[in-house]
């Protein structure tokens, strides 16, 4: 039988330093799209509390119990990522394994916060956007999500099939904040 | 122009896109007469200055919104996500 080897999205593209700011792909995770059915969501948050510790989070929030995070993913869904969506979930949310379906990058560093103003209306100061915040914003022209990790990262998730375009539009404004510094 | 969507907060209009007025969510009975649907389909007001609108937060939550806007100054008014407008009308 044929050996296959798992790529990850940004393969061969990353990582890149440019200026002050760098780009890397994150590990790759399990990424499970988590909605609740209508009217089941106090029972999710419920079953998702004792099964995985988790707080459901409200629009631009992050909730993290050890290396399990859950995302706030846009209306009446969030994403789980980092590990095994319980079964004990899926009376109350439709569960969806998106884990091939997403680039996850992380952007970091001093030059960071100007690379992303480049590329996204997004608020980012800290008082708008402070650590654990999450949105769904557009990132040049694609629909994309936006979690800060920490005071100088960021993680940027695209669509897999635009992981490329994703890389480019970001070389191209770190390249463009390191000519305007120097 | 920025849009304060109920889920997402204050965002700039490019991460929306504009369906039309909020007529469309007034949909006729099916056995309503053909004056009724052509207005739900055809027949809109032109106003100069308030008017109720469908927006749709697809670069954002994926919310539809009703979003009231002047035409004359592009200035918003209340935003609602449109589920809770429908519900409201039931």
């Amino acid at each position: 039988m044929t050996e296959l080897k798992a790529l990850s999205p940004a393969a061969g593209l990353l990582p890149l330093e440019i200026g002050g700011a760098a780009l890397r792909e994150d590990e790759m995770r399990q990424l499970t799209l988590v909605a609740p059915f209508k009217g089941k969501e106090a029972a999710l948050a419920k079953a998702l509390e004792a099964a995985h510790g988790l707080r459901w989070p409200e629009a631009g929030e992050t909730s993290v119990s050890g290396a399990v995070r859950l995302v706030w993913f846009g209306r009446g869904a969030a994403l789980l990522m980092g590990g095994e969506a319980s079964s004990k979930l899926a009376p109350y949310a439709a569960l969806t394994d998106q884990s091939d379906a997403w680039s996850c990058l992380v952007l970091e560093g001093a030059g960071a916060r100007d690379v992303l103003a480049r590329l996204t209306p997004l608020d980012m100061r800290d008082v708008a956007f402070p650590m654990g915040a999450t949105a769904r914003t557009e990132v040049f022209h694609m629909a994309c999500s936006i979690t800060r990790l920490a005071a100088e990262s960021w993680q940027i998730m695209g669509f897999r099939s635009m992981a490329k375009t994703l890389v480019h539009d970001l070389q191209v404004a770190m390249e463009g904040v390191a000519a305007r510094a120097s | 122009m920025r849009i304060a969507c109920p889920l997402c907060g204050e965002r700039d209009s490019r991460e929306f896109s504009y369906k039309g007025h909020a007529l469309a969510l007034e949909r006729p009975s099916e056995d309503a007469g053909f004056g009724a649907w052509d207005d739900y389909l055809h027949n809109r007001e032109n106003p100069a200055g308030w008017t109720r609108e469908l927006w749709f937060h697809d670069f954002g939550c994926g919310s539809w919104l009703v979003a009231e806007r002047n035409t004359v100054t592009h200035e918003f008014g209340k935003v609602e996500l449109a589920e809770n407008v429908k519900e409201a009308m039931a």
